[in-house]
């Protein structure tokens, strides 16, 4: 079953995109026992390499997260800040933010006229000081928060932020914890800054060089009110993608992937998504070219502070990787 | 095989882009006796060689793709409709009614369903449709269907190119399959004269959506010298005439930042050398062919650009004038015998124009 | 089977001698009388071996929505109008066979990298689309078709899916294929009449005359009618479905369908084990609107086959609903020529 202290461990640490150390620090003390070489490369990329006899593979998850870089502080304190990776401004008013020393913030807006035209300009974080000078004690311009919220665990679902993509970074940990035999040379990744455009993914597929990649992250269900156009849903297994905009995932992988779930009996979904990209576009398209495909956790409410995946889904996730690198 | 047998067939095969493998046997039985070796790499781009006189390993990549836009199954109806997505860009509205084969563990056909227009109320009509309101009927129920066709398949549209006047060409994928058809035409021209590059045609992956095909095969020949072939817009009374151009005149010849203008230049002095027609194609931003990812591949590599003209870009009925594929094949070729090693010392007159 | 001749002719209204051609000759050697009126409906008179009390009509209409050419500009492009109720948004990126040398051409549309911002949210309008033949000039062009040539679409028949045929033109050539069966059947024993007929897509022309020469007292009239079925739709803006048998209308733009002939074809459908379906659409209209009211009347009943994509380029019905229709009219026509239907008029 899922190993929850791990999990709410790994799902909260501080670590926004080009913030990863802390992240980082936390997955290395988990996994060095079990693999031959860890490296962190230029742009800190975790690379845990598992030696194998056979064809290199990269697993890759990626460990930033999304969050609000301060730009300005004014006069009475109040800070201003611009997005890092996707926010929408109308989800994240009212959240509360952290800061990586502990600060502890509250998403605001400016009076407005129109609700509807909020945007991220409008909106500031109140940390609760007296003036700029008060602020500046905690926080400084260029500091990065991220959303903070509960973590919960009922008994089908885990609901926090962040899931996206920390839950791939437990799929890959475990996996690591449980290797008994690999056929495949192995290198799981732990990349950064795959939020704000997927380049850990790239400089890390560029020196590693595989000859198969996968990339683990989440993906949107189609299961909620008036949104219904695609075909993912919660509770409905591991999502093996036949195509996102920045992948059309390689048919022999998608193929020994769906073989293998059919085979052992895990649940399992084909994701189709219109939109929004994971590491593995940018490995497909390293040096010569890349075979790659992707598993994806089901997950609702993604980029906003309750994303939602189920306990289920995610034990189906790691069971197909575990058989998939055997 | 001449060349409007040749691109009848290459426009009447399937693959969208992701599907080329659907390509690969037709495409290298074409070819196949016209070159020296023949490789398919890992995304599935086919990498065609031809060895030169030469003794330097002087490299010319010429790149067509051959995949083409298209959908895929996202959805599968309570009453056996599917829905889709787009793979590549498309308008819409050129898929309403169409018929359409979706490629599941076997080929269904289908329809892209229409409202009867005694439903429709006035204003309706001019309300273009949007994908997701859109269906495609395979004639089976749920049931039957889940036999064959799943979430993420590819869907094609189905079109059998025909022939127009004036030895003229509609199909659908003409966009790229005519620069297919151009390295064809080529490697038969190359197999009569001596030339003294090695010679890399790469019929590539995936253009249609992130050129990755472009990119990893360039990567691997790491060329000197790359030539995307792609298709150009041609006139038609809606379009600006400095935007397109004229069917039938011959190729287009790009210029711009993505092209090496040295290399443009030679190439325009070998077209007036042949009395070869030409015509000019401004770009000046990045050209939307494999030529932009060919270009910056590596530690760079000096890239041109040569258009098909075609009409309708990115519909099933796109066209073309076979004339042109005989222009840009012969041009090539003459362009090709003689090129050597570029001197590249001056660096500033060749970046500046 | 022959409707995948009868759909691969062309016959846009107004210029069916294709069509009538092949039916012609399909009929002519099990008709007693045959002719072409003057404006190009196809009359047919079987006698059978009992007379008839009541004289009976089937009608199918012949002719097809199309195009046709207006204009051809200096640079050899094709302008062209519809023929019939066409949705515009169909025609773009299809290809055409135009006139009597079957001239192919496409309807090709604006790459959409050259398109503004929110081009694409608006219908091309239908002045703005031509036909591109290849031609390079007028003249050229010119040579091969001219102003006033009808245009059809291209379209393959093709079998597919559970038992369901995809073809251009099933209205009406379903109706025309089903009369066909009904003439060459020898074990009808009645007397009937069937008129293919002109026009009907634009107005119902050809069938107001041929009632008029024929002046029946009742009419069956055998269409193609308009099927949708998406699965957001309530049930009741479902006008009828694909597969469940033959379509007996109620009511349409034109006519109010006699009660006693539509209660006739139920429990004939229902005694014989024939699944049958409502048209559940008050929209559309057949050749019933001007039969019905021709010289002192007729009474008329409509039995349909469900048509999903009417109009459009390609349209699709079922093998089944075909061959329930054909023998619920074969199970009709005793009735309607004598039978029961004495104790009901």
């Amino acid at each position: 079953m899922i190993d929850s202290n791990l999990l709410k461990k790994i799902v909260t640490t501080y670590g926004p995109s080009s913030r990863e150390e802390i992240i980082r620090n936390l997955i290395v003390n988990e996994i060095k026992e079990y693999v031959d070489e860890i490296k962190i490369d230029a742009l800190g990329n975790l690379i845990a390499h598992k030696m194998g006899s056979g064809k290199k593979m990269m697993i890759s998850s990626h460990m930033d997260q999304i969050g609000l870089m301060v730009i300005d502080i004014d006069e009475k304190g109040f800070i201003r800040f611009t997005n890092i990776g996707g926010i929408n401004p109308n989800l994240i008013l009212g959240y509360r933010v952290r800061f990586e020393n502990g600060t502890i913030g509250v998403i605001c807006s400016e009076k407005l006229e129109d609700n509807d035209k909020l945007k991220i300009e409008k909106l500031y974080i109140d940390i609760g000081t007296d003036g700029r000078e008060d602020t500046m004690k905690a926080v400084k311009i260029g500091d990065i928060c991220i959303f903070q919220n509960e973590f919960i665990e009922t008994e089908k679902v885990i609901i926090s932020p962040y899931l996206d993509d920390r839950i791939g970074c437990y799929i890959l940990i475990e996996t690591i914890k449980n290797i008994t035999s690999n056929s495949y040379d192995l290198y799981f990744v732990f990349t950064v800054q795959e939020e704000v455009g997927i380049r850990g993914a790239k400089t890390a597929a560029f020196s590693i060089d595989p000859d198969i990649g996968l990339a683990i992250d989440v993906t949107s269900t189609f299961d909620t009110p008036k949104n219904e156009k695609l075909s993912v849903k919660l509770f409905n297994g591991a999502a093996i993608k036949a195509m996102d905009y920045s992948l059309i995932a390689d048919k022999d992988i998608k193929n020994s992937l769906i073989e293998l779930a059919e085979k052992t009996g895990i649940k399992y979904q084909i994701e189709v998504l219109e939109h929004g990209g994971t590491d593995a576009g940018a490995i497909h398209m390293s040096k010569s070219g890349v075979k790659t495909g992707a598993i994806s956790v089901p997950c609702r409410y993604i980029h906003s502070q309750s994303e939602m995946v189920s306990k289920d889904d995610v034990k189906m996730c790691l069971e197909l990787i575990k058989l998939y690198i055997k | 095989m001449d060349i409007r047998e040749a691109l009848m067939t290459l426009t009447n095969s399937y693959g969208v882009s992701g599907q080329e493998y659907n390509l690969h046997e037709m495409i290298i039985n074409i070819f196949k006796d016209y070159v020296d070796s023949t490789e398919i790499d890992s995304l599935g781009n086919i990498i065609f060689f031809k060895k030169g006189t030469n003794d330097d390993g002087f490299k010319i990549m010429l790149a067509a793709h051959m995949d083409e836009i298209g959908l895929m199954v996202t959805k599968i109806e309570d009453n056996g409709f599917l829905r889709f997505a787009e793979v590549g860009g498309i308008d819409p509205r050129t898929v309403v009614g169409q018929e359409v084969l979706v490629h599941g563990s076997k080929v269904i056909p289908g329809v892209i369903g229409t409202k009867p227009p005694h439903m429709i109320e006035k204003e309706e009509q001019e309300k273009s449709l949007k994908l997701k309101d859109m269906i495609i009927d395979t004639g089976y129920s749920r049931e039957n269907l889940i036999k064959y066709v799943h979430i993420g398949d590819f869907i094609s549209i189905k079109r059998e190119s025909m022939l127009l006047s004036n030895d003229r060409m509609a199909g659908k994928s003409m966009d790229d399959r005519v620069g297919v058809a151009v390295l064809y035409d080529l490697v038969k021209r190359l197999n009569s004269i001596k030339h003294y590059p090695d010679v890399y045609m790469v019929c590539t992956v995936q253009e249609e959506v992130t050129m990755s095909g472009a990119r990893t095969s360039a990567y691997s020949i790491n060329p000197d010298i790359g030539i995307a072939i792609d298709v150009g817009f041609g006139y038609t009374p809606e379009l600006k005439k400095s935007e397109t151009l004229i069917l039938g005149k011959g190729p287009g010849i790009t210029l711009g930042g993505n092209i090496d203008n040295t290399l443009r230049k030679q190439l325009i002095e070998v077209a007036k050398e042949y009395n070869i027609p030409y015509q000019h194609s401004i770009e000046p931003g990045p050209t939307g062919t494999d030529g932009s990812a060919i270009q910056i591949t590596k530690e760079g590599i000096p890239t041109l650009v040569i258009s098909v003209p075609l009409r309708y870009m990115h519909t099933s009925v796109e066209l073309v004038d076979l004339k042109d594929i005989r222009f840009t094949s012969i041009l090539l070729s003459n362009f090709i015998k003689n090129t050597k090693k570029i001197n590249y010392s001056f660096v500033e007159e060749n970046l500046c124009y | 089977m022959l409707l995948e001749i009868l759909t691969q002719a062309n016959g846009v209204s107004g210029n069916e001698k294709e069509v009538r051609d092949i039916i012609f000759k399909e009929v002519k050697q099990y008709a007693d009388e045959i002719k072409i009126d003057k404006i190009g409906n196809l009359i047919v008179h079987k006698k059978g071996i009992k007379e008839s009390k009541n004289k009976v009509l089937f009608a199918a209409h012949m002719d097809e929505v199309g195009l046709i050419v207006t204009d051809i500009d200096e640079l050899g492009f094709v302008k062209f109008t519809t023929v019939g109720g066409i949705d515009k948004r169909v025609l773009v990126s299809k290809t055409v066979i135009i006139g009597k040398n079957k001239v192919p051409g496409v309807i090709g549309a604006k790459p959409i990298h050259l398109q503004k911002n929110n081009e694409r949210d608006n219908t091309i309008p239908l002045e703005n689309l031509y036909i591109d033949i290849g031609a390079d000039n007028k003249s050229e062009a010119e040579q091969l078709i001219e102003i006033g040539d009808y245009i059809a679409f291209n379209t393959k028949y093709e079998e597919f899916g559970d038992g369901n045929i995809k073809a251009k033109a099933l209205d009406d050539r379903v109706g025309c294929s089903i009369l066909i069966d009904l003439i060459k059947d020898e074990n009808i024993e009645y007397d009937f009449y069937a008129v293919f007929t002109v026009m009907e897509e634009v107005g119902l022309v050809g069938a107001g005359p041929a009632a008029y020469s024929i002046n029946p007292d009742i009419s069956v009239i055998l269409e193609g009618t308009v099927c949708y079925e998406m699965p957001e739709l309530d049930s009741h803006l479902v006008p009828t479905k694909l597969g469940h048998g033959p379509v007996i209308s109620l009511v349409d733009r034109h006519s109010l369908y006699d009660y006693e002939l539509r209660e006739i074809a139920v429990n004939t459908a229902m005694k014989n084990n024939i699944p049958y379906q409502y048209r559940k659409t008050s929209s559309g209209g057949n050749d019933a609107g001007e039969i019905q009211v021709s010289r002192s009347g007729s009474k008329t009943l409509a039995i349909s086959l469900a048509t999903r994509y009417i109009h459009s380029t390609s349209s699709i019905i079922n093998k089944d609903d075909y061959y329930n229709t054909v023998l619920l009219i074969k199970h009709l026509v005793p009735i309607l020529c004598e039978g029961e239907k004495n104790d009901r008029f």
